[in-house]
């Protein structure tokens, strides 16, 4: 038996190269663990019927001596990432029966290094929401409790690696969606700079916030998969090079923006565990700077602006007649309703109606280009406070995760976002790390701290994870 | 916003709601705008949009992708001859 639990992206990889198991018993190890735990759990939509052909084809290349980072790794994808010939729906009933006629540009990575694809994992329908509670495939349960939501949207991929269901899996993270699951179920979720994973094969919700992002149970094995699927693509015309964002040296000082952390909405529990996790930074010789932010508080409202607006965009090629789902009305525009009706719930609705508005005649100006005019302050705040601290960071979430069903107003899931979405209305690399547990009615729920840094600047939250990390 | 708001933004967005989900959605919208609406006191007059735009260019080169013309077409909902076959539009 293989221990799953400790077993780690780095210490796999030494066993594997070892022949201490081979990647068809670790892929077996995962598909009887995803047997046992997934009907309850569901972090799963599909696990694929070829595993462990997959797994043998790695275990022929290890017998060649070739050796890659995720050679014979079982990782988990998100239902929007694109395999080719493998059905990706969004967790929706629009795109239910749809096949990838191509491979995502992550995908076409990791099948080069040998990686094990186990399945698609569950989201909130077109990665809209928090919870997961949004998939048109039921709710995804948070391992800690499973009363209670894993987050989301990458709620499916998060479960998979906190359960021992995957090694290591991809979300996608457009306002925290890597990040705030991560936090709720006590991994790492790591969101890199705009455009430095190629989107190519991405399904996507708002272009100019969406990012591919490695989740998994330490900082180095995120930077394993992070490293793995980085790099500039044609396919992109929005990915960015090794040059396209400048080095600075070390400060060795931390920005908090204590007025946000401090503000209402946050509980209690959250902020002690932040002061907390400040205090042990400060033992290992960092400085913790105050900082203010002019227009920090309006990112959350910014954001309901912008990416609704490019999701509604987005989505309207989701209309039943190239593929998806089909609805025969009696003439076209017909058939454009009758199948947008059926094919999408509730949020997607909710934000394809709200992205119209804020895009329509007479309220453009007051919500559309003003939300872009904050976009460009805030992201003149952010690179001005760069200027004196190395990170900036935050608790990941305002709260624990929540029971499912409890929050029945969209604004009040909207509100978990308040620390995540500033980095993509930024558009700045971030990792969310476990910082603790709190005690919640007997169960002990994780929490996440996050830390951001300068464009480009991945490498620094490696740096400072591991070292957080370890202490 | 009132209920003739929500019709016509469906209508817009081509999507067709019952009276029910007109209703609930008008009502969801008044939230989420109350809440965004705070952008109004947002002052950021000096502040010019700026866009990170430029041009991407690469070669004229026909590069081969891995496209399989059989998934596509296997994914539409009427086909004639290998052609995507859709309602007539006028």
């Amino acid at each position: 038996m293989i221990d799953l639990n400790t077993l780690t992206i780095v210490s796999a990889r030494a066993k594997l190269d070892a022949k201490e198991f081979s990647a068809v018993q670790l892929a077996q190890g995962y598909l009887d663990e995803i047997k046992k735990k997934n009907g309850e759990l569901n972090a799963y939509l599909e696990v694929y019927d070829d595993v462990l052909e997959q797994a043998k084809v790695a275990d022929d290349m290890i017998a060649k001596g070739e050796s890659y980072p995720l050679l014979g790794i079982p990782l988990a994808i998100k239902d929007v990432i694109l395999i080719k010939g493998r059905r990706v729906s969004a967790a929706s009933k629009m795109l239910e029966n749809y096949v990838a006629s191509y491979d995502a540009t992550v995908i076409t990575k990791l099948k080069k290094q040998g990686a094990i694809f186990l399945g698609r994992t569950n989201t909130d329908e077109f990665a809209m929401g928090g919870s997961t509670e949004n998939s048109a495939y039921g709710v995804t349960k948070n391992p800690h409790d499973v009363s209670r939501v894993a987050g989301g949207s990458s709620g499916g991929s998060v479960v998979a690696v906190a359960a021992n269901l995957a090694l290591g899996a991809l979300g996608s993270d457009t306002g925290g969606s890597v990040r705030e699951p991560a936090a709720f179920c006590g991994i790492v979720g790591f969101k890199p700079t705009y455009g430095r994973v190629s989107r190519y094969g991405l399904i996507a919700m708002g272009s100019s916030l969406d990012c591919i992002g490695p989740i998994a149970k330490n900082v180095e094995d995120a930077k394993i998969i992070f490293n793995a699927v980085d790099g500039q693509d044609f396919l992109d015309s929005t990915s960015i090079t090794d040059t396209t964002y400048q080095k600075v040296s070390l400060k060795k000082v931390i920005g908090v923006p204590f007025d946000l952390v401090n503000g209402e909405g946050v509980s209690k529990e959250v902020k002690e565990s932040f002061n907390q996790s400040i205090k042990k930074l400060e033992t290992i010789g960092f400085t913790i700077k105050d900082i203010t932010l002019k227009n920090l508080d309006a990112a959350l409202a910014t954001y309901y602006i912008i990416m609704p607006a490019e999701a509604s965009t987005n989505l309207s090629r989701f209309d039943g007649v190239r593929y998806g789902l089909h609805k025969d009305g009696k003439n076209l525009l017909e058939d454009y309703m009758l199948s947008k009706a059926s094919g999408f719930g509730k949020e997607v609705r909710r934000r394809i109606l709200l992205g119209t508005y804020v895009l329509s005649h007479g309220y453009y100006d007051a919500y559309y280009r003003k939300a872009q005019n904050v976009r460009s302050a805030l992201k003149k705040e952010f690179i001005k406070a760069f200027d004196d601290v190395d990170v900036i960071i935050t608790p990941t979430v305002p709260f624990v995760a929540w029971k499912i069903g409890e929050k029945n107003d969209p604004v009040s899931v909207y509100l978990a976002d308040i620390f995540t979405v500033t980095a993509n209305i930024v558009g700045i690399p971030a990792i969310s790390i476990p910082s603790g547990n709190i005690l919640t009615e007997g169960k002990k729920l994780p929490l996440g701290i996050q830390f951001m840094a300068p464009h480009g600047r991945e490498d620094l939250l490696f740096e400072i994870g591991n070292k957080f990390e370890a202490l | 916003m009132d209920i003739k708001d929500v019709e016509n933004l469906a209508k817009l967005a081509r999507i067709e709601l019952s009276e029910e989900e007109k209703r609930e959605t008008l009502s969801d919208m008044k939230d989420i705008l109350d809440y965004v609406k705070q952008i109004e006191n947002v002052r950021v007059d000096d502040i010019k949009t700026e866009y990170d735009i430029t041009n991407v260019w690469r070669e004229d080169e026909i590069e081969i992708q891995d496209f399989s013309k059989e998934l596509i077409i296997g994914q539409f909902p009427d086909v004639q001859n290998g052609f995507l076959k859709v309602k007539k539009i006028l």
